[in-house]
Formats: C-alpha cells, structure tokens, sequence
C-alpha cells in the first residue's frame, strides 16, 4: 500500500485528497472498467457491425469486402480492394437495400412472415400449455409429483439430438412431416417452460392461496385469479426465452421442414450469403429488430427469467 | 303509560366455528397437468421408448432382434467416429471455458465498477442476436482474406484459413462463449448475491485477501450454480452446430463435422436403426455425464446447503 503511494506523481495526490488516500483502489477500478469496456466492444462488435454495413451502398460493401464475397467481385466494373476493410460508418448512408427487401424482393419477406407463423404459435401455446402444468404441479402434492418433475428436468437437459428423431418419427406417423405443425406441436410442449413456471409458481406465498382457497375459490378461479397474476412477470420471460431460442432455430427445419418455401429465414439467410451481400445486410438487420426489441423492453424480465432457471433442483 | 314491546333479541342459530380449508382435491389440480403431460408423453418419452426398440433389431419389417448389433455397426462408422470425436472436443475446450470467463465477468460487474447495468445490458446483448444475422460479419472476420488474418499480419503472423483448418474450432469456440457468456454470466451475478453478506464482513475482518474470501466463502456458495453451468453450457455446446451450419454450410472442414451433421446426412438415408441407435448412446452418455456432475457437486457443496 506504502509503497505504491510512493511511486504515484507527486502532483496527482496533492491536487486530489481523495486519490492520495484511495489511490490503489481507484487504480484498481480504472483497470477492471477499461477491462469490462473492451469485453462490451467486443460483444457489440458484430451486432454494431451488422447493422451500420446495412446501410452501405453496394460499391461501398464490395470495395470493403471485395475479396470475401465472391459475388460482389464478379460484378465488374466496380472497383475490387485487395484488402479488407471493416468499417463501422458508412460513407453514405443509403436505404436501398431497405427497399428492395420490402418492396421488389418479396422472398425474403415470405421467409420472415414464416418465421413469424413458425414462432409465435409456438410461444403462445407453450405459455398456455406451460401455464396449466406448472400451476398444477404447483398445487398438486401427491405421489407422483416428484417423479413427473424429476421427467420434466431430464427431458429438459438432454440435448435437442437425442429428441429429433423421436420428433421425426411422430410427425412421419401423424403425417405431419414436411408441415408446419412438425416444428409447432413438439415445439409447444418443451418441458423447459414447464420448469421454469414451476419454479416461479412455488415462490407464490402460500397465505394468498389459502385466502382464496377459504374465500370460496375453485380451482380455475384460483388459477386465473390469483396465480397468473403473480406470474406475470415470469410468463413474459418464459416468452422471451423460448422466443430467442425458436427465432433461432435451424435443425429443426432442416430434418422436419425440407420444403425451402416454409423454412423460416433462419435457415434460408445462411443461403443469400453469397448472393447480394448489401441485401444479406439489410435482411439480418431486419431479422435481429423483433428479438432486439423485445430484449430492449424487457431485459429485467430476462434477467429474472434466466436467474430462476439457475438451479435444477425444485 | 305502557311500556313499548322490545324486539326479541336475535338469537343465533348456527355455531360459530373456525374457518376450514376445503378438502384437498387432488385430482382437480392434477387434471390442468394434463395436457402438457399428454404432449410431453406423445412427443417425447413413448416415441423415445420406440427408439430403443428400434436401435436393437434389424430394420422395421422383419423386425428381428439382433442385440447390440447396430451399435457395434455405429462405432465402426467413421463419420459417427469423427462427428463424436469433434463434439467431445468442442465441448471439452468451450465448456471449462464458458464457465470461467463467464464467473470472471459476473465477479466484474459485482465489483461496482461505474455503469454497471449498461455493462450487463452489453453482456447479454448476443444472446438476443440471431446467429443467422452476424454470421456475415463473422465471415468477414475470420475468411482467408479476412479482418482477423489482416490484424495478424501486422504482428507477422502468417496467414490462416480460419474455417477450413484445424484453427477452425478455435473460432467456433469464440462464436459460442459470445453467444452464451451472456446467460451464464446472470446466473453467476444471481448466486453472487446470495452469498451472506455477514459471512464475507466477518471474513474481511480476518484477512484483507480477495483470493481467500473468493475461494473459501464464495466459490462455495456458488457450486450449485457452477454444476448448472456446466449442465447448461453442456447442452448449449449441442447447438453449435447452428453456428457451424449457418458459416460452413452443409459439409463443413472435417473438424468442424459435429454430431447434427451426422444426424442430417443419417435423415438423408432414413436409416432408422443408425440414427435410434445414435440418439440412444447420445441419451445413455449425456445422463451419465449429468450424473457424475451431480455426484461431484454432492461431495464438494454439501456443507453450505440448508
């Protein structure tokens, strides 16, 4: 400690009191937030990057890029740069890409709205599905309710492998194989939502549910009145959860969706890679805004969504 | 004068006595369970159990037993051979990984250091990105005459081919703890805050080192949260094949060839014995890992639990 004061400026003690007594503490504190700031650039770095190059000019992204997209390069009269230049502001701002995307290339707004239709029932039927479970797992104290959890917690953990060939052979029985209800109905029954409500529903004091219970309450009544209530916070995180994972899913249509006019843009954006770079740009930009907003609204929601599932035991 | 006729006093005719609970109905609560239960039944355990009848006979018309035999045949198969060796890889590299880079960011944040929630937010921002949407950038990074090599080359280094090398895991490595670190870094953040604060007061009376009270009272208390980590990132170092698909495509550099690619190009040839013979291995191998970090986390967290 007497050391280090020694070997601080002069001037710099003198002038601030504060740092002559804390000196190695603030020194401390500059190190470790100069070391959080370069892991924050580095974890914004691609999505920061994504979205500022989609508002380049095609010329521009090929004099940038030329060497790596091999079809900007065929395209020319348009000046190729031996070298690489990442580059965060473009030189001028357009928003042609934007509109060809939304306006002359309807194929990559067909993906996104599969993506929507792919999605959202998944979501809300898990919430709904996930909602009835964990209030009943919740309430119900009999023999089985340990093992049934205990289900729901291995199925939970197994890896999506080991599930999707069970998956296929019950959409290739039900011949639902190749339809949208392939993804959809397995989708809506993952046990992972159904843990975590569980999880949140037993953190319901019990006081409240007696109350009701001696006010006369039913069963349904107490489910809708009092316990969705006190879970709503945990059902926007459920939502925002599964919502991420399932925006991002790509081996499910690969097996279980072969046909590529009902792929969701997930999987059909890794293609258009080495098509029109500019419009790549614009689409993935356009991908990223509905998981981006929803994390910008509500990021506590997550946070208390990804704490509750930290711990596998009930 | 006549006095009025008083009212009667009311008499009470019923007993007064203490507020019950209604008798508990199980079956009425258990009846909401229903049709998560059927779902969970019908689309994963009863098709699961037709899997392993399917991996030990020989193909689904004659149906005749064969024992093990379709296993032996999936441990001669060398794309299976390969895809679990780089799985197991990936894994053992990215998981240790995963879990201490992202213990050393929650204990960052815990530090309180200045913009502390923006810093979070910052984070966790990857994890809401969709893959398929920084792919792009990623390959402008890590291609043969990409960003990375050019930084590189300033220092000399020669250049690499990232993705069709054997550095290419290294850089599916990367792409995963950007991805993850995020989540795993809450969950340490949250166990963080459950360490007793008296516990570390006490502690700061005795000793000023950081070291001893992060290893004697934290690392601790944090076990638990360690062992799901582990569980989690486990089951997220699955997934890499997302990332791995969406930069390489559908044949891959041989060290990035991982156990989905095995599974899509099996699907491709509907063999259904290989693949119910795969899932089930994938199955039996996960539960036992599972089982062991259970085990390990018994032994080294029982004392600060309950």
């Amino acid at each position: 400690m007497n050391r280090f004061k020694e070997r601080l400026p002069r001037g710099l003690g003198q002038r601030f009191p504060a740092f002559a007594k804390h000196g190695r503490k603030y020194a401390l504190m500059t190190l470790l937030t100069l070391l959080a700031g370069f892991f924050a650039v580095l974890f914004l770095l691609p999505t920061v990057l994504t979205i500022t190059n989609s508002f380049m000019s095609e010329s521009e992204l090929s004099a940038n890029y030329g060497k790596i997209f091999s079809s900007l390069a065929g395209s020319g009269s348009t000046y190729v740069a031996d070298t690489v230049n990442l580059k965060f502001i473009p030189d001028m701002v357009t928003f042609k890409q934007y509109w060809t995307v939304l306006l002359q290339s309807p194929e990559y707004l067909f993906k996104f709205w599969n993506s929507v239709i792919l999605v959202v029932p998944i979501v809300l039927g898990q919430l709904a599905v996930a909602a009835l479970a964990s209030y009943s797992l919740m309430r119900y104290r009999g023999r089985f309710r340990d093992v049934i959890f205990f289900m729901y917690v291995i199925l939970m953990l197994m890896p999506y492998q080991v599930m999707l060939v069970p998956n296929y052979l019950v959409a290739e029985w039900t011949h639902l194989l190749n339809t949208r209800w392939s993804i959809i109905l397995p989708g809506i029954f993952t046990p992972f939502s159904v843990f975590l409500l569980t999880k949140f529903m037993r953190r319901i004091p019990k006081a409240l549910i007696e109350a009701a219970l001696l006010d006369g309450a039913t069963e349904w009544q107490l489910f809708t009145k009092v316990c969705l209530p006190q879970c709503r916070s945990a059902l926007y995180s459920v939502a925002i959860l599964s919502f991420i994972d399932y925006w991002n899913m790509v081996e499910q249509p690969i097996i279980l969706l072969p046909n590529e006019t009902l792929q969701p843009l997930s999987v059909y954006l890794s293609t258009i890679n080495s098509g029109e770079v500019g419009v790549a740009f614009a689409v993935a930009t356009i991908y990223m805004i509905p998981s981006l907003l929803l994390f910008l609204h509500g990021e506590e929601y997550l946070v208390e969504g990804i704490t509750h599932s930290g711990s596998v035991k009930g | 004068m006549k006095m009025p006729n008083l009212p009667k006093k009311p008499q009470l005719n019923f007993k007064l006595r203490k507020p019950q609970l209604p008798p508990k109905k199980h079956w009425r609560s258990i009846a909401m369970l229903w049709p998560s239960l059927f779902g969970v039944l019908v689309f994963f355990v009863l098709p699961f159990v037709v899997i392993l009848y399917y991996s030990l006979i020989n193909n689904t018309t004659q149906r005749q037993f064969v024992g093990l035999q379709n296993f032996v045949r999936l441990f001669n198969n060398g794309a299976f051979l390969i895809a679990a060796k780089n799985t197991l890889l990936f894994s053992l590299i990215a998981v240790p990984l995963a879990v201490v880079l992202a213990l050393g960011l929650a204990l960052l944040l815990e530090a309180n250091i200045p913009a502390k929630s923006q810093f979070r937010t910052f984070f966790l921002s990857p994890m809401m990105v969709p893959v398929a949407s920084v792919v792009l950038i990623w390959q402008v990074i890590f291609h043969y005459n990409g960003v990375m090599n050019k930084f590189l080359s300033a220092f000399g280094v020669q250049a690499i081919d990232w993705l069709k090398s054997d550095y290419c895991l290294l850089v599916i490595v990367v792409l995963f703890l950007w991805k993850n670190l995020g989540y795993n870094m809450i969950l340490f953040m949250a166990s963080l805050a459950n360490v007793p604060k008296e516990l570390m007061e006490v502690a700061s009376l005795d000793t000023n080192s950081r070291w001893y009270k992060f290893v004697h009272i934290q690392l601790r208390y944090l076990s638990p949260t360690i062992l799901f980590v582990t569980i989690l990132s486990l089951i997220n170092s699955f997934k890499v094949f997302r990332e791995v698909f969406l930069l390489t495509g559908k044949y891959p550099y041989d060290g990035l060839y991982m156990l989905q690619h095995f599974m899509n190009n099996t699907f491709v040839n509907l063999d259904y014995q290989k693949l119910s013979a795969a899932a089930v291995v994938m199955g039996i191998v996960m539960t036992i890992i599972i089982a062991i970090l259970f085990i390990i986390e018994g032994r080294f967290g029982k004392d600060v639990e309950g």
